[in-house]
């Protein structure tokens, strides 16, 4: 088999590896190889024809595809060298790669990787929808890419499961497309979306959204979806006897989650946190693995791109210099615990104490209400909030934290 | 315009195409007449996969013979054929002492069916088989082995049509009549067909079928009428791969309709939780619903067999439907059916074919050839090829070294479409071209296996779809899941823009 060496591989070409490259790059890094399986870089970008990409980034609303270009634009100015139509089947713990393309399987022996492989959609049977299986059941996702890159419409009377972005989303285009959206149901008791996508999305065309609804049923004996049962659901998320209704439609979109996709880093043998279901990482995004590093979704499911784009700078800036022999593993470290209220920390462990910025969730939608880090005596930061929401991840930079004082971290929600 | 054959073969389930494949060793003309776009899309690729070793069933019965005679058929079968097979044996375990005379009482019925290789173990030679198993004793039945169902139908179905058998798809027979010695079938889209013998393999349909054909009762009397009864699965992710070393079974009650709810690993990986037992009205007999209260109660039964199982390890579930002939306030099992009909000559009854029909298959074939034979001499073809080409093992499960070379041959192996199973397009290709012409987008998953990991299809789909179109022509209006009617489009987005 064909054997080649790098310095640095960074799988996944969406926007996460691409800024990754862009930073390992300037961070010094000449031999560096971007890996994408897909035709095209820019990843799950080029499906998002909506715009709302990049306000934090570049103060300005661009669209996936124009997002992503910036960044595939300034990755080819800096020469780096990319590798598409072309899968990583498997990745070693000594930090081989095992890939194939069209026409050739080989291994790639690197210094340091860079996971930025994105995530993807939770399906019906992952949720075990009841009912029948007929055409008409799609994640929002899938027809994201149909109806935006391959001119098909799937159907014209939608349901919409799961109030995930994609989703509302969808809600919009497909209305927008002459589909008439009849609602969108959540299970939750409140949105799972961003709020300016519920307003822009739905409220702006009349698409209702029912909270504590579910679809308990699936009708479609005859080849093709005919409607759903809905009902509305106990905090237990049981539904309530008495509440069901039939909606008629022949689609049923299910927006109901994103799963980062870990089989490689699984593989590696890198241990996957439960709450986020990306790897354990320190603060410099490095996994377990000495010299493995990962970011955006495959680390942590994002809401934002802009904040995907960081994130990965930072990962791509570090694994450039691993691979020089400039970046410690750093100290066993300290762990950062997710307190009362938040539901996952990202990074996990703080090992070098520069620039820590810590990424988190909370449990609940909650209003004025301060944010603590403690560091298990006394509180060394806090920040005030006008609004939490659990689908929107909160950012707090820590700057320096002195190791040799700081013996453990906690984030909570008072 | 009349279509003539020798043979028909109403149904292309596992049973139907095992008699087309065995049929087609003869000068025979044969067809097989199937409704759906594809064949096995019944019962066959809705059951546990199972090749039982026969020691279930009543001495004497059809069941018992055929079960252990198709059995040892399969290794055979499945090297030709170029289907997975796995021999991992199975344990049947009694719990408690209150268990131990069924054991023994299943041991003797067993040996008396001739099964190989039968032994009862104690507790510590079970745990060495399938270390944490419980129970205090077992029988250890060591030719049980698993299969791909479907991927055995499609085998044997290509194999039937490399040697000469016409396919019929989309046809599904509404009437038949018998004029001398002919038959004359006619199916809903128009077509006629003539022929001097007439097969009922149609599973589910079977009663009706038999009705159709003018048969109203068994030869000794006995009656036809199908009793659908469903049986719900779980599919889990490959993570708990390897987990399960062999089958492990409870004692059976003679009344339940099934073996109890177990775990069976699949040739692919997979486990699956199931199959439950709940009986169906006459007019559900294809409904193929999952419930909320039978999930519940597999998700139940799962978590206390398997301990360590997560709510992200449920992919998938489904449903089949037993085609059988006792009714709910009977219980239990019946015979198979399988004979020519007293009282229409030439008419070859197969009714309530259930489990183990999928082990007895082959078997089966044997027995409805011989019964072909009284009415037509049989004469061996010289050029019958038993072989099928390819393999049997997906490419990703292929050695390295073999893979490299099959890629220096075509490039397109290494071109992963299905991220999840590791699918390439020179297999989605494969998929496509099948033999018969199936080219829904099920049929495409059941060859290829693409869709059938953790993403579900998510990320594949569009690709094929775009494969569809711009390499074999297709139009929105082409594209099926799985039935006709199953529309997976309404149309494009703007129209005009077209591809
Ligand atoms: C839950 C469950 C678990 C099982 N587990 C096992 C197991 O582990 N091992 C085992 O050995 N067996 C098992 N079985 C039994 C096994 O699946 C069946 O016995 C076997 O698949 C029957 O095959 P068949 O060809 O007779 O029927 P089918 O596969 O149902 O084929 C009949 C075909 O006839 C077609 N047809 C119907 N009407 C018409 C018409 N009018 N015109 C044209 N075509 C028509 C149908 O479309 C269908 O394709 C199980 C069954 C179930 C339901």
């Amino acid at each position: 088999m064909i054997r080649e060496r790098h310095d640095l591989v960074i799988v996944g070409g969406g926007p996460a590896g691409l800024a990754a490259a862009a930073a390992a790059r300037e961070a010094g890094c000449d031999d560096l190889l971007l890996i994408e399986r897909d035709r095209n870089l820019g990843g799950i970008l080029n499906q998002c024809i909506h715009d709302g990409f990049g306000i934090h980034a570049f103060k300005e609303a661009l669209s996936g595809p124009e997002y992503a270009d910036r960044f595939i634009r300034k990755v080819q100015s800096l020469g780096i060298c990319v590798m598409e139509k072309t899968i990583v089947l498997e990745l070693s713990k000594e930090k081989i790669l095992r890939v194939s393309r069209e026409g050739e399987t080989k291994e790639i022996e690197a210094k340091s990787v860079v996971l930025a492989m994105g995530c993807r959609e939770r399906t019906r049977g992952a949720l075990s929808i009841p009912g029948h299986r007929p055409a008409g059941v799609y994640t929002a996702g899938m027809v994201q890419n149909l109806v935006n890159l391959e001119n098909i419409m799937p159907g014209k009377h939608v349901v919409i499961l799961g109030s995930g972005d994609i989703g509302l989303i969808m809600a919009r285009r497909l209305t927008l497309e002459g589909a008439k959206v009849e609602a969108v149901f959540e299970v939750l008791p409140y949105s799972s979306g961003l709020n300016r996508n519920i307003r822009q999305c739905l409220d702006d065309y009349g698409i209702p959204l029912y909270l504590a609804t579910t679809v308990i049923d699936i009708h479609g004996p005859n080849g093709r979806l005919e409607g759903v049962t809905v009902a509305q659901v106990d905090e237990k998320r049981r539904p309530v006897k008495g509440t069901e209704r039939f909606v008629p439609c022949d689609t049923l979109l299910l927006s109901v989650g994103l799963i980062p996709e870990n089989e490689l880093t699984r593989g590696a043998g890198i241990t996957i946190d439960e709450a986020t279901q990306g790897a354990f990482v320190d603060d410099s995004l490095m996994t377990k693995i000495p010299g493995v590093f990962a970011c955006g979704n495959v680390l942590h499911v994002h809401d934002l791109v802009d904040f995907v784009s960081i994130e990965a700078a930072r990962a791509g800036r570090n694994a450039a210099l691993y691979a020089a022999g400039r970046h410690s593993s750093g100290t066993e470290g300290i762990a950062v615990k997710a307190g009362r209220g938040v539901r996952y920390v990202v990074p996990q462990r703080v090992s070098h104490g520069e620039d820590v910025s810590l990424a988190f969730r909370v449990t609940d939608p909650s209003r004025d209400r301060v944010i603590e880090v403690s560091d298990g005596e006394r509180v060394i930061k806090t920040s005030r909030e006008a609004r939490l929401h659990p689908a929107e991840m909160v950012w707090l930079n820590l700057g320096t934290v002195d190791l040799n004082v700081i013996k453990s971290l906690e984030v909570r929600v008072r | 315009m009349e279509h003539s054959f020798d043979v028909l073969v109403i149904g292309g389930g596992v049973v139907g195409n095992a008699i087309a494949r065995e049929l087609s060793r003869f000068h025979l003309k044969t067809a097989v007449l199937e409704k759906a776009p594809d064949v096995g899309l019944g019962t066959s690729c809705r059951n546990s996969g199972v090749l039982h070793s026969g020691i279930n069933y009543q001495p004497g019965t059809l069941r018992a013979a055929l079960a252990v005679r198709g059995n040892s058929m399969m290794d055979t079968i499945c090297s030709e054929l170029k289907v997975k097979i796995k021999r991992i044996g199975k344990l049947t375990t009694a719990l408690d002492e209150d268990e131990l005379p069924g054991l023994r009482q299943l041991m003797d019925q067993g040996t008396a069916n001739g099964v190989p290789g039968l032994k009862i173990l104690d507790c510590a030679a079970m745990q060495k088989i399938q270390p944490g198993v419980e129970g205090i004793a077992a029988i250890w039945s060591p030719t049980s082995a698993i299969t791909s169902p479907y991927g055995l139908t499609i085998a044997l179905a290509d194999n039937a049509c490399a040697n000469g058998v016409s396919y019929f798809l989309r046809c599904e027979v509404c009437r038949i009549e018998k004029e001398g010695k002919k038959f004359t079938v006619r199916t809903r889209d128009g077509k006629k067909f003539a022929a001097g013998l007439v097969i009922n393999s149609s599973g589910l349909a079977s009663g009706r079928i038999s009705a159709m054909g003018g048969v109203t009762e068994g030869n000794n009397g006995e009656s036809l009428k199908i009793w659908p009864c469903r049986g719900e699965y779980y599919v889990l992710d490959k993570r708990l791969d390897g987990m399960l070393k062999t089958l492990i079974y409870p004692v059976p009650g003679t009344k339940d309709a099934g073996l109890g709810i177990h775990l069976t690993p699949t040739v692919d990986g997979n486990i699956l939780i199931g199959p439950s037992a709940n009986y169906l009205s006459d007019d559900m007999s294809e409904d193929y619903k999952v419930t909320a209260s039978v999930l519940e109660e597999l998700r139940r039964a799962g978590q206390s067999l398997l301990p360590n199982l997560k709510v992200s390890d449920f992919i998938r579930n489904f449903a089949g439907n037993r085609p059988k002939r006792t009714s709910p306030a009977e219980g239990g099992n019946e015979d198979f059916v399988i004979e020519e009909a007293r009282e229409v000559k030439g008419f070859i009854n197969l009714v309530g074919i259930e489990s183990p029909g999928l082990t007895s298959a082959p078997a089966i074939a044997e027995m409805v050839r011989d019964l072909v034979s009284n009415h037509i001499p049989l004469r061996e073809k010289e050029d019958f090829v038993a072989e099928r080409p390819g393999f049997a093992a997906h490419f990703c499960e292929l050695p390295i070294q073999e893979q490299e070379r099959l890629i220096q041959e075509d490039p397109e192996y290494g071109e992963i479409i299905c991220r999840c199973e590791k699918i390439t397009k020179r297999e989605i290709r494969d998929a496509i071209e099948n033999p018969l012409g199936a080219r829904t987008l099920v049929s495409i998953k059941y060859r290829a296996r693409n869709g059938m990991g953790r993403c579900q299809g998510g990320f594949c789909t569009p690709r094929i779809v775009r494969m569809l179109r711009d390499e074999y022509g297709f139009e929105v209006e082409d594209y099926l899941y799985r039935e006709a009617g199953s529309n997976l489009f309404v149309g494009n987005v703007r129209e005009g823009e077209g591809k």
